[in-house]
């Protein structure tokens, strides 16, 4: 191979970057998601890389559930401090407060009241593009996303009339009140974040590495025992999430693969401690990625519903 | 499983051809027989075939993700598909057969390196066949497939396979473009030819399609020629505390084709002013060289006023300049192309007003021949026209410049991306108007 060849890590990345730039010149107020998890955490990378020495061109935003591993938001917060960015956090519960959601009796998932509180987060601070760490690989609805996927003044995906993406001249015109979504790692695998993450030494949350955890069984899934309930004099926030008397609870070693919220999320059973373990066991692994998260499992189209209302 | 240890390529393809030529299908097959299917997706398959399809797994439903697609057992928007071998990592896209979703097939054609055109054994080249062979080498792709599916239901025929390869052999002459032509005969619900060898052909000698795909030269597909370097973003750090980067002004980009080294000549235009390249920055990293496609910023000798839009270029070879260009395009909108409407035009990193002058002519699908003076191009026809541009553009023809040679028209208003257009080499070079400024 000649030296002047990229291998499969440095396309995606140079693509990526590519994509970045063309944000941070084309739009007045972009936004970055970045939750702390391995996707975003590639993307914050990228956009060192796409724009040091300088600082980079927008702020990040983490939508809450409320039910977030603590590992988590820790590790957001040191990153986005250490990288000198400025942090906007809203919550599902500001948008229960506001009156921009509510929650459909008996369902205790927040995955699909974030969909308003990140609505409400564009719409308060103006925001005309917000990039995503969203993967095509991850879902058959999203495996027909663009780079630039364009979102209409109620937020909305139309699959069925995409605008063409041609080479790479990504079109990122609106009217006023639409929005664009711009998803740079559109083309990265599961196993091409970690070889990212492999490659460029990134520090990610300890709970994707081996540990041990109590656990119960629930809707085919190993769920995470959520954290005691202290304040009396206000409601459970893990009410309904909480293990019945006929759901043992567990001590496991367990890692997630895949993170949503304490809700939502399946731990796998695992010893996988460094990344080098994780690389062979998403080698060796026989279900996808999105396999242990039980928002994805409503129906063959809840992806596709969701990104229709606004979803990210 | 992955080889992680020296550097994988990557190959992008797509897959295209009329409605149930098993496009999807074939897809599902090549994931299915390449281990490359994970059990939740085969549960899922399972599940849709117990419910709908009479306990037959049907692979399409792999590709085909959204509700109407699976409801009317179409493709509507292109899918991507990501899968691996230990020789390459793939990326697949499955581009819709149905003449209203061209412009999908475009998305998914302008980023290939290699196309697979599919024919249904039983009905020959129809016109889907030679409209998507078209565009595959409107747009460049430089590796071509035919493959002839359905082979099972015309017995393995070698003699209806040789018809159907003649036939393509005959009109690919006048298309041109192409590098490398395959036709492989084979079964996507079956499995033959596709991943594994079939018992079927014993008089067939060529590869396996997934054969093909893991050894075709890729390696020359990005151009090395002549530098191009759109600016996309100035670099120009607002830091007080750090005296280092007082004076930093970088130009971020991707290199649209060669290679650059630190010391060397340039020029920037349009402004025509001549300079050279003092460091290339990638990150934290001075390097010495950088190539197309690479992420970089350059930062120059001279401090020259430059802003997006700008191209930074190799001294030998100039690029074109001009306002008045001709073009071929594909039209992608339900309202028809008239001349005399106004647009904006993306090229490069830069977006400039620009005004359809004439129709010159649109190509006949049924023969490739150029019929002239249309009255209007509708959606999916692919002709040649002529346009002004608010201000001049920097530019290269597309047979020579991917990236350089090609824009898209954006329709004012509904800020529809409505065409793809393939610029014609320029007919003279940019003249730098002050050459001699100091090296």
């Amino acid at each position: 191979m000649s030296s002047y060849h990229l291998d499969h890590l440095g396309y995606l990345e140079t693509e990526a970057i590519h994509v970045m730039r063309e944000v941070a010149a084309e739009f007045e107020r972009p936004v970055m998601l970045f939750s702390g998890g391995k996707d975003s955490i590639c993307l914050l990378r990228l956009a060192e890389k796409a724009f040091r020495p300088s600082d980079i061109p927008m702020p990040f935003l983490n939508i809450e559930t409320g039910h977030e591993f603590p590992e988590l938001l820790s590790f957001r917060d040191r990153r986005a401090k250490e990288l000198g960015a400025k942090l906007i956090v809203r919550t599902v519960d500001d948008a229960l407060k506001k009156g921009l959601a509510t929650q459909a009796p008996g369902e205790i998932s927040r995955n699909k009241l974030q969909t308003p509180a990140l609505l409400g987060a564009i719409e308060e601070f103006q925001f005309d593009c917000a990039i995503g760490g969203a993967r095509r690989d991850e879902e058959k609805a999203r495996a027909k996303e663009r780079f630039f996927s364009f979102r209409d003044s109620f937020g909305q995906w139309d699959p069925k009339n995409q605008r063409p993406e041609i080479w790479n001249l990504y079109n990122g015109r609106l009217n006023p009140g639409e929005n664009m979504r711009v998803y740079p790692i559109n083309n990265w695998t599961e196993m091409d974040v970690w070889e990212y993450i492999k490659r460029e030494q990134l520090a990610v949350p300890t709970i994707y590495f081996s540990h041990e955890r109590e656990c119960f069984r629930r809707g085919g899934q190993w769920l995470p025992l959520p954290p005691s309930h202290t304040d009396a004099s206000q409601p459970d926030p893990y009410a309904g999430a909480r293990p019945k008397p006929n759901e043992p609870v567990k001590k496991l070693v367990v890692r997630v693969r895949t993170i949503a919220d304490m809700i939502s999320t399946g731990m796998i059973e695992s010893r996988a401690d460094s990344v080098d373990d994780i690389i062979g066991e998403v080698a060796a692994a026989r279900v996808t990625e999105r396999g242990s998260r039980a928002d994805d499992k409503a129906s063959e189209a809840a992806m596709e519903d969701r990104k229709k209302a606004g979803y990210f | 499983m992955p080889n992680t240890q020296h550097p994988i390529e990557l190959l992008r393809f797509i897959t295209c051809g009329s409605v149930d030529d098993g496009k999807s299908t074939l897809i599902g097959r090549l994931l299915y027989d390449s281990k490359n299917l994970m059990e939740d997706q085969l549960e899922a398959l399972e599940k849709s075939a117990d419910l709908t399809g009479g306990g037959q797994i049907n692979l399409a439903n792999l590709t085909d993700g959204l509700r109407a697609e699976r409801e009317q057992g179409i493709t509507i928007d292109v899918a991507y598909r990501f899968f691996a071998t230990p020789k390459r990592k793939f990326i697949v896209a499955d581009t819709p057969g149905h003449v209203q979703y061209t412009r999908n097939m475009v998305t998914g054609a302008s980023t290939a390196n290699l196309a697979i055109v599919l024919v249904d054994a039983r009905q020959g080249v129809i016109e889907q066949t030679r409209r998507h062979t078209y565009i595959s080498s409107l747009l460049g792709i430089p590796h071509l497939v035919v493959a002839v599916n359905k082979m099972d239901l015309v017995d393995w025929s070698e003699a209806r396979f040789q018809e159907i390869r003649d036939e393509i052999e005959s009109f690919l002459p006048r298309l041109g473009g192409f590098r490398d032509v395959k036709f492989i005969p084979l079964s996507a619900l079956n499995g033959d030819n596709v991943v594994d060898a079939s018992a079927h052909t014993p008089w067939y000698e060529g590869p396996t399609l997934l054969g093909h795909l893991e050894t075709v030269h890729i390696a020359s597909d990005w151009n090395l020629g002549t530098f191009r370097f759109p600016v996309q973003w100035v670099n120009r750090p607002n830091d007080p505390t750090d005296k280092t980067l007082h004076d930093f002004r970088g130009l971020s980009g991707q290199i649209a084709s060669g290679i650059i080294r630190a010391g060397d000549p340039v020029v920037v235009l349009p402004i025509g002013l001549k300079t050279t390249i003092k460091e290339i920055r990638h990150y934290q990293d001075s390097m010495p060289t950088a190539f197309c496609p690479q992420s970089v910023t350059l930062c120059l000798a001279h401090d020259i006023d430059i802003s997006r839009g700008d191209m930074i270029v190799g001294i030998e070879n100039l690029p074109g300049r001009s306002s008045d260009l001709q073009a071929r395009v594909c039209w992608m909108n339900q309202r028809a192309l008239l001349p005399g409407k106004k647009f904006f035009l993306k090229h490069t990193t830069q977006t400039v007003q620009a005004v359809v002058t004439t129709l010159e002519s649109r190509i006949n699908m049924g023969t490739f021949e150029s019929e002239p003076n249309p009255p209007a191009l509708a959606m999916n026809d692919i002709g040649v026209i002529r346009l002004k541009t608010a201000k001049p553009l920097v530019f290269d023809g597309y047979s020579t410049n991917r990236l350089t040679g090609s824009f898209i028209l954006i329709e004012q208003g509904s800020n529809a991306t409505v065409a793809a257009g393939m610029l014609t080499a320029p007919t003279e070079e940019a003249k730098p108007e002050y050459t001699d400024f100091a090296i």
